[in-house]
């Protein structure tokens, strides 16, 4: 049932992914890689062997193995007291300065959370005053954050959480019920431009007054943290903000004497120096 | 007590429970000698959305602190730690805990066979694993692991629990070293101590 994968094996993976396709995972969190890596295995039926062969011989094969690799599982409005943050603290906090302003979502999975965001800023009244990007490295998860749909049994978490967070009406105003599936109206989207990106290389592509990049960093060893830390903090403008997840800290990294910590509890940070 | 052989200079102490072990696991921390220098990992099942409250609960009459680590956060001689709720906590090697949101195992998120097995492989032989009360067989493949590293494994003898599922489990997959009641794994516990070197 449960096979062991030697870290020689899962060397030879990654550096043919890297040297292959350009991707390079070789500074992941090894516990939660290697059960990502054992799952792939038994998912495909394949042994490292014939893994190595695909991933050679059949370029194609290449995305459908990211989006396996990775951790795509998400929420709605996961944790409601950030949430709450976010509306009642943090976007105050920008609109002191700007009237108009940018967020990125930077591991934005299959888009639940810059939805949240699209909500509570609607709910605002301020959603065409804000432009939103969502990025991932993984185009398949992408291509369903566009889509918007999700299937209705996930919805009751959803509400659960869209309740605790205390938004202004029901999450059902935003959706409606067709086959199975809770489709979003699409006009929350339309300040939203998702497009891929890899943390890893690390391009900055932008400048943002919020970031938001939780339960990405966890699946980055300490080395690896600490350097996509150094560009998102080199993609924020000075006194913007930056979430990271509940249980990811700062506190160790090379940046950390840069921000400032807004809410501790929530992981709200304030960049402070340049 | 050379009843049980702790000659093997055992480095840490990981639990796992579920439904009916939160009394047991109460009264260890609050029975563990004050110098205990053995990093406790525990993983329990919890109320999915409910962030706080846990493990202050189980920290009023604990003598040491229990926290729930952020990722990366390294393992300290003497912590008491508990998986955070809606994340899996692994060991890792290097002497730190991290944190993954992966899919549910057993239907459960933090899962008791990702925490132990993940301590397993960083700790081998030198990892004591306690299994007390739990309604679902979470656990039990994490039992066999610790033992084919040639770990120490434990089991709350099954009478005595409130749902004996968890321990069952273990002990159809793996030869557990020893069955006890709390109050032995709590003098257990106290001779371990001494033995730490
Ligand atoms: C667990 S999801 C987080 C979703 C959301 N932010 C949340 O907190 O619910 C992690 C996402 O990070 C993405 N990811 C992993 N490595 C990445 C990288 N190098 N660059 C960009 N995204 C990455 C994965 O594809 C996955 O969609």
């Amino acid at each position: 049932m449960i096979q062991d994968i030697d870290i020689a094996d899962l060397k030879k993976i990654t550096e043919l992914i890297q040297v292959k396709y350009g991707y390079d995972f070789r500074n992941y969190a090894m516990s939660s890689f290697k059960r990502r890596m054992l799952r792939i295995l038994e998912l495909k039926s394949l042994t490292v062997e014939s893994l190595l062969k695909k991933l050679n011989d059949q370029p194609t094969f290449i995305d459908e193995f990211l989006d396996e690799l990775t951790v795509n599982v998400t929420e709605m409005f996961r944790d409601p007291g950030f949430w709450r943050i976010i509306r009642d603290e943090i976007i105050p906090g920008i609109l002191l300065n700007h009237k108009q302003f940018k967020i990125w979502h930077a591991g934005c999975s299959s888009g639940e959370e810059v939805l949240s965001m699209t909500i509570v800023l609607k709910e605002m009244g301020i959603l065409q005053d804000v432009q939103l990007y969502a990025t991932d490295l993984d185009t398949t998860i992408l291509d369903k954050a566009k889509q918007a749909s999700y299937p209705i049994k996930n919805m009751e978490l959803n509400e659960k959480n869209y309740i605790r967070y205390e938004g202004k009406g029901s999450l059902k105003d935003y959706y409606k019920e067709e086959n199975g599936r809770a489709v979003f109206d699409k006009s929350l989207l339309q300040n939203v431009t998702f497009r891929k990106h890899d943390l890893v290389k690390g391009e900055v592509f932008n400048k943002f007054d919020l970031i938001l990049c939780r339960n990405v960093m966890i699946y980055f060893n300490q080395t690896l943290q600490n350097e996509v830390l150094k560009k998102i903090h080199e993609s924020m403008f000075k006194y913007g903000y930056l979430a990271i997840g509940s249980k990811e800290s700062l506190i160790w990294c090379e940046v950390a004497s840069k921000f400032l910590v807004v809410n501790n509890e929530e992981k709200v940070y304030k960049k402070i120096k340049d | 007590m050379d009843k049980y052989n702790l000659n093997n200079s055992y480095k840490a102490v990981v639990i796992g429970g579920s439904a009916g072990s939160f009394q047991g696991i109460v009264k260890i921390l609050s029975q563990l000698p004050k110098n205990f220098q053995l990093p406790i990992i525990m993983c329990l099942h919890r109320l999915k959305h409910v962030r706080n409250g846990f493990v202050e609960a189980l920290s009023i009459k604990s003598v040491v602190q229990v926290v729930e680590p952020n990722d990366k956060e390294s393992i300290k001689k003497g912590g008491v730690y508990l998986a955070p709720s809606n994340y899996h906590m692994s060991v890792e090697l290097g002497n730190h805990f991290a944190m993954s949101t992966e899919e549910m195992i057993n239907n459960s998120r933090p899962a008791i066979d990702v925490t132990l097995g993940t301590a397993a492989y960083v700790y081998r032989d030198k990892l004591v694993g306690i299994l007390l009360s739990g309604a679902n067989r979470d656990g039990g493949l994490g039992m066999k692991l610790i033992k084919d590293k040639g770990g120490l494994t434990i089991v709350q003898e099954p009478s005595e629990c409130m749902i004996d599922t968890m321990p069952k489990a273990a002990l159809s997959l793996t030869q557990i070293d020893y069955t006890l009641k709390i109050d032995e794994i709590v003098a257990f516990l106290v001779e371990l101590n001494k033995h730490y070197k």
